[in-house]
């Protein structure tokens, strides 16, 4: 049997279509690692609780709730939806924090795998695909509270409700491409965690996630350039199985996700030798 | 034929800075260097230093190499390099086949799950399949002797409970090259033999790397060896034994320390008696009489003290004791200097550099007087190398 040969220096390789090849090879050399990552982390979370899982939703609902009140309440006049508010304003804010915390994700965990990357070599795109993973399990619990919504509010089952988790997919795929951008810099930076979180408290309210896309004025104007609202909006209109808005800008929304979430995974792949030099030096 | 070359390292240098805000923003600017291409010539930028330079070997299947040097001289930072974690500044290195690093034991630990989950998570991050641990699990949980508790939190475990299973884990690999940091000076004493049988047996199928500063395990399995000072190789070769001399002649405060003085000993001296009165540095012939001069000076006038004169090695392990010597009903008056001559027969210590250390007890209960740590100091000169402290003087007569 041949020896594999690996080399370490200073130059790197930039043939981008290698270096994505060497990633996806290591992808999927390292998929049992991932699983395993990801089954040790759900695992870890929930077994020193004693409301488990229950923790996945409880922060959607209390945001959907405080808006459900607020307009039932008659605080704030929300135009109309088209579909019962709860339904609109849980599936909104679970959606966003499905989303936000897709784009946390790649930070978080390559932070809290510090420790190992700094004394083992093993396939950095595992941390990547647990993440994966992880937000997967968790949106689907949630996603599964969001039909029971669907169904006590008397939206029904339509036949797009099939292609929920296929959005629900490109949804942590955008979040987890953005998020996988950051982190290099992030990982120097702790500033820029800060700024993912105080920058996205403001996108939110240019997302249609508790309101609908205005019919005129400059909010709409903002909501239409914002690549999140096509998602939420596609995943919602899926959900009551409305014609789709946005459904070209999503469609672009994806096909530009899916390469540069590989531009991004190369990326990552070679700055971990210098995030892991600086923070062990 | 010779066994091929598995690990190639060609002018390998590291640099680091010594200041963390700088640090990361030349992180930065290496992070876009690195993207494209990274092929410009780096020099130290302000406040950097080389942590690792110029650093050349080759290490072939079934070679060790020791790395030795006091903390902060780049062994680690090599070692990084070599495992891939992070990238040399210049050289180049390769690596042929499946690299194993016992840097750190248990990586992936969670502590709340069990045991025996952890096997799977430690084993996953070592890049073991689900199968390969599934065929092993039973044998790890024997290795590492914790069948009872395997099923516990590893949080419950104690320390040593820890290294052990990880160790029975990575002991699992089978690597082409395996790289080895100080991780096995904790644990207790069997655990640590335990390893070192481990190693004994995947040695010849192997090329190691070893990082210690117990020069005795280093002289134990290493062929070839590296000193490092500063990040530069100082010495470096196939003579360890030199290569440890020359580690230990560079903590080279070995100023006596009085442990315990009670008042009553005015003076105490050791010295070596030489053959040759010129010689300065107080060197002995393997087999040679060790002989000694002790003068003494008490303050006020006492039965001839019993003396411990004790050996200790260059690590401060004591290796050796002479005998004492009772002189029953004799005294010495107050300020007045006494001298003896000590001598020990046909010196069978080992090759290396030796301290004397002395206890002056009471003659009658042995009560402790004044004791003196490295006291002198003495070398012995041999051709042969051993880590064992004694060589002793053997004959071989062929019966049949």
């Amino acid at each position: 049997m041949a020896l594999q040969t690996k080399i370490y220096q200073k130059e790197n390789n930039l043939r981008l279509g290698k270096l994505i090849r060497e990633s996806i090879s290591d992808m999927y050399a390292s998929r049992f690692l991932a699983k395993q990552l990801a089954i040790r982390d759900i695992k870890g979370q929930y077994r020193q609780s004693y409301l488990g899982l229950i923790w996945a939703f409880i922060t959607p609902l209390a945001t959907a709730a405080i808006w459900i009140f607020l307009n039932s309440s008659g605080t704030l006049r929300i135009s109309d939806t088209g579909i019962p508010y709860p339904v609109f304003a849980f599936s909104g804010t679970l959606l966003w924090s499905i989303i936000t915390e897709s784009i946390n994700a790649p930070m978080n965990n390559t932070n809290s795998a510090r420790n190992i990357l700094s004394k083992i070599n093993f396939p950095k795109e595992a941390l990547i695909i647990t993440g994966l993973y992880k937000l997967l399990f968790n949106s689907g619990i949630k996603v599964l509270l969001l039909f029971v919504f669907v169904f006590a509010f008397g939206v029904g089952f339509h036949w797009t409700l099939l292609l929920f988790p296929l959005i629900l997919l490109a949804a942590v795929l955008f979040g987890t491409t953005i998020g996988l951008f950051l982190t290099p810099l992030g990982m120097l930076y702790t500033d820029v965690n800060r700024t993912i979180g105080f920058v996205l408290r403001f996108v939110m309210y240019a997302t249609p996630v508790v309101y609908a896309v205005p019919k005129d004025g400059i909010l709409k104007w903002v909501m239409e350039l914002n690549p999140i609202t096509p998602i939420v909006t596609v995943a919602r209109d899926a959900l009551v199985g409305g014609d789709f808005h946005y459904l070209l800008y999503f469609s672009i929304v994806v096909a530009v996700c899916v390469p540069l979430f590989f531009i991004a995974m190369v990326i990552y792949r070679i700055s971990i030798p210098i995030i892991v030099e600086r923070l062990s030096a | 034929m010779s066994e091929e070359v598995l690990v190639q390292v060609e002018g390998l240098s590291k640099k680091f800075c010594k200041d963390l805000k700088t640090s990361l923003l030349y992180g930065v600017k290496d992070l876009f260097y690195s993207l494209s291409g990274n092929t410009s010539e780096r020099s130290l930028r302000n406040k950097e230093f080389w942590a690792v330079k110029d650093i050349n070997f080759e290490l072939r299947r079934g070679e060790c190499l020791g790395l030795i040097g006091h903390n902060g001289a780049g062994k680690s930072t090599l070692l990084k390099m070599l495992n891939g974690l992070i990238n040399p500044d210049a050289g180049k290195i390769t690596m042929r086949g499946r690299v194993g690093a016992l840097i750190e034991l248990g990586a992936g630990f969670n502590p709340i799950l069990s045991g025996r989950e952890n096997i799977y998570n430690n084993g996953a991050v070592l890049g073991f399949s689900k199968k390969e641990i599934d065929g092993k699990v039973e044998e790890i949980i024997d290795f590492a002797e914790l069948r009872e508790f395997i099923d516990m939190p590893v949080q419950n475990y104690s320390s040593g409970m820890k290294v052990r299973l990880g160790f029975a884990v990575a002991a699992q690999m089978e690597p082409d090259v395996l790289i080895i940091d100080e991780v096995l000076a904790v644990g207790d004493l069997g655990f640590v033999l335990k390893c070192f049988k481990q190693i004994d047996r995947i040695l010849p199928k192997t090329a190691i790397v070893f990082v210690s500063h117990s020069m005795p395990m280093v002289s134990r399995i290493c062929n070839q060896i590296i000193l490092m000072d500063q990040g530069e190789a100082v010495f470096q070769g196939t003579d360890v034994g030199k290569a440890i001399d020359k580690y230990y002649s560079r903590f080279s405060d070995n100023e006596s320390s009085v442990v315990f003085d009670d008042g009553s000993i005015e003076k105490v001296e050791v010295n070596l008696i030489h053959e040759k009165a010129s010689s300065e540095n107080k060197i002995l012939h393997w087999g040679e009489d060790l002989r000694l001069q002790l003068k003494l000076k008490v303050k006020a006038s006492m039965e001839i003290p019993v003396f411990n004169i004790i050996i200790m090695d260059k690590e401060q392990r004591p290796v050796a004791i002479l005998e004492r010597k009772y002189f029953e009903s004799r005294t010495v008056e107050a300020q007045n200097e006494v001298e003896f001559t000590i001598t020990h027969p046909n010196v069978q210590l080992s090759k290396g550099i030796y301290f004397i250390s002395i206890a002056v007890l009471k003659q009658v209960n042995l009560e402790p007087l004044l004791r003196i740590n490295n006291l002198s100091t003495f070398q012995i000169v041999h051709d042969e190398q051993h880590w064992q402290p004694f060589l002793l003087k053997t004959s071989y007569d062929i019966v049949r």
